[in-house]
């Protein structure tokens, strides 16, 4: 059960006199603390370590070591824990560190939570809200790397959420906590350190419905949490060579908005997934054959997936690199779609 | 007996003597009580010995395991439980319910996958919930119920309340990650869980011995920091004894407590298991040390139990049974409309 943990450094600051990822994220945990004394946050080095990414830096102060609990490195009795205070009427945050320490808290996530309500015959929900870092970018090698949300994507019972940007991780996780149903949040370990500005009144976000983060009539670019950004980056560089891709981020991957995703599709007629996770029995894989059984004949070329290579992740930066969509590979699989090579 | 360690016998097994002794009404009472053990305990074995006749005719299916010849453990602890108390337990869970109070009628049901059953018919016989006595199941995975526990009772914890969990776990679960985890943060937490371990010496066909390196499995919950002790879990009144004093210190804030039930189960692990691996005069045995035979006995030659008492409760534990499986059979299934129903809680709106 012991697996190492990588410390993660202190935090950065809010560059350019903004907030960062990280930031929004303590903002809403403190938020919802201070509002609804049922809620407690409960994982590895939360408290006195300040958080392993740094998120609950400074919350062990403000609100004490039982409500900013430390647990032992024992990842299913702790879940476990949040799934019955949960039970007994308490809104548990859970935090894992990785989504591959989560596989150790798999029985109670799957075979507990996802289930007490329809196997009781709706007399026990579980008001739980798991969060954990995922995706690759920071050399930690294939045990601290990988992108298995989309596994979780599988289990009815579960609702998952990935916020990729500073309102979404200021707002996610209210709309979480006010669930009734377990939630998982998936933060993509590289965004902790985004920057920019937060109106002042962000709260509580809709986490239902996909956002598009950029308009555009060619193609639609569909991808969430750590590879919006480059999917972004993509799009602004697509535009300079004449190409107009529409930037979908589906935030709730489960369920999935195929209203959000069919409307865009049925405008531009092609479509691009960006997913960093592999590509074989994949969330990717599931939006592509919604797209066809819903929208085939508005389709001018076959849906194009970009995700990550199938291979554990490795250390060295440039494999590292090598191993995950990148802007260059966006771009170039949006021109094979638009220009009928795919 | 076959255990390999020698059983201690709970020192507040001395309050039944006691109240043996004891003048007018407080002898009533005990033997009240005693008889009323004895009364569940007789409940629970026709209840799985209908169940069995059911399950050959084929009106229940799937995986059944049966708690004959442990129901001096359910019986003795759940009276110990108060009605806010919180239980969790594993599949071979009937005795646990009806002990509980969840109406033999709603487990019935549940057993036959109506919609009257206890868990609307969807969890079966592995599955029984009930929210109305803090049933959290019916636990299908061995020690997946343990961090269950642990939770309800840091719940407890956080708001201050004097409620117990208990949970039930069988010496199987003990090879579990879980049943380690969930001791030491049960204990590192001070959690008022009261860990009722059923040893009945086999986990599914494997042998206590051929599984774990140490069988003391009071022993290995004590170096958590527990206060953990066996009982003889085929004497009811040590059970009932055992239970009260652990459950009073557990709600009284004196951390989590472990006992020990040696007990053994007469019949196969499920109703699929042939078992080959052991012999019938182990299963035999065993039966000598009967949990009902021997409080049935000991009422007897107490003289509170006269000689027409047990056939009058077995007769009215029939009728109640008889009762359950009529109503079971009549009882609606659930409509296949409502199949998705439940996955999420009713009170979300989902796009």
């Amino acid at each position: 059960m012991t697996t190492t943990r990588t410390a993660p450094g202190a935090p950065a600051a809010g560059a350019n006199g903004g907030i960062t990822y990280r930031e929004a994220m303590r903002a809403a945990l403190r938020e919802a603390l201070a509002k609804d004394e049922r809620v407690f946050l409960m994982g590895e080095d939360v408290g006195r370590y300040g958080g392993c990414f740094a998120v609950s830096l400074g919350l062990l102060e403000e609100f004490g070591p039982e409500r900013i609990r430390d647990t032992p490195l024992s990842e299913s009795a702790f879940v476990g824990a949040g799934i019955g205070a949960a039970l007994a009427g308490m809104r548990p945050i859970v935090e894992i560190m990785t989504v591959n320490f989560s596989l150790l808290a798999l029985d109670q996530i799957l075979n507990n939570a996802a289930t007490l309500s329809h196997m009781s015959g709706g007399q026990f929900g579980v008001p739980l809200v798991i969060r954990m870092t995922t995706g690759a970018g920071r050399q930690l090698a294939a045990q601290h790397s990988h992108s298995l949300e989309g596994w979780y994507t599988h289990i009815p019972g579960l609702r998952i959420v990935a916020p990729a940007t500073l309102e979404d991780a200021r707002g996610m996780l209210w709309t979480a906590l006010a669930d009734p149903d377990p939630v998982l949040i998936f933060e993509h370990g590289s965004l902790y350190t985004l920057s920019g500005e937060l109106p002042p009144g962000a709260g509580a976000v809709d986490i239902d419905r996909a956002a598009v983060r950029r308009p555009g009539s060619d193609v639609s670019l569909i991808t969430y949490g750590g590879t919006l950004h480059k999917t972004l980056e993509a799009a602004g560089r697509l535009a300079s060579e004449g190409v107009e891709a529409e930037v979908l981020d589906l935030r709730s991957l489960r369920p999935l908005d195929d209203a959000t995703i069919m409307d865009s599709v049925r405008r531009t007629h092609r479509a691009v997934v960006v997913d960093e996770a592999w590509r074989s029995g994949s969330l990717s894989a599931e939006i592509s054959a919604r797209v066809t059984e819903q929208v085939f004949y508005e389709l001018d070329a076959p849906v194009a997936r970009v995700c990550g290579v199938e291979i554990p992740i490795p250390y060295p930066r440039h494999l590292e690199e090598a191993a995950v969509p990148q802007p260059d590979d966006v771009v170039a699989a949006a021109h094979r779609v638009v220009s009928g090579d795919a | 007996m076959t255990t390999k360690k020698t059983v201690k016998t709970d020192p507040g097994g001395a309050a039944g003597e006691a109240a043996r002794t004891a003048g007018g009404a407080a002898r009533d009472a005990a033997a009240k009580e005693r008889r009323s053990l004895l009364h569940e305990m007789l409940r629970i074995r026709r209840f799985e010995e209908r169940c069995v006749e059911l399950y050959s005719a084929a009106e229940i299916r799937g995986f059944m395991h049966l708690y004959i010849g442990e129901e001096a453990v359910a019986a003795g602890v759940m009276p110990e439980l108060g009605p806010e108390d919180a239980v969790v337990t594993t599949y071979r869970e009937h005795g646990h319910a009806l002990a509980r109070g969840i109406p033999a009628e709603a487990i019935m049901a549940e057993m036959f996958g109506r919609s009257t059953g206890c868990s609307r018919g969807r969890g079966g016989s592995m599955h029984l919930f009930d929210a109305a006595t803090r049933f959290y199941g019916g636990n299908a995975i061995v020690a997946g119920g343990l961090p269950l526990a642990v939770g309800l009772a840091l719940a407890d914890r956080m708001r201050g309340a004097d409620r117990v969990t208990a949970c039930f776990l069988g010496d199987g679960a003990a090879a579990e990650g879980e049943f380690h985890e969930c001791l030491n943060l049960a204990a590192l937490w001070r959690l008022p869980v009261l860990f009722v371990c059923e040893n009945n010496q086999y986990a599914m066909g494997t042998a206590l011995a051929r599984e774990h390196a140490e069988t003391d499995l009071a022993l290995r919950a004590s170096s958590y920091g527990l206060v953990a002790w066996a009982v003889d879990g085929m004497d009811a009144l040590a059970v009932s004894a055992a239970a009260r004093r652990a459950a009073e210190a557990v709600r009284w804030g004196g951390g989590p407590h472990f006992l020990e039930m040696r007990t053994y189960r007469y019949r196969a692990h499920s109703m699929y298991d042939p078992d080959r691996y052991r012999t019938k005069a182990e299963i035999e045995e065993w039966r000598r040390h009967d949990p009902i035979d021997a409080l049935a006995a000991r009422l007897r030659a107490d003289g509170d139990l006269g000689g027409d008492d047990l056939a009058a409760m077995d007769k009215e534990i029939a009728a109640e049974i008889d009762g359950a499986v009529k109503a079971a059979r009549k009882a609606p299934l659930e409509p296949v409309a409502d199949l998705t129903r439940f996955v999420y809680s009713e009170r979300a709106v989902r796009p």
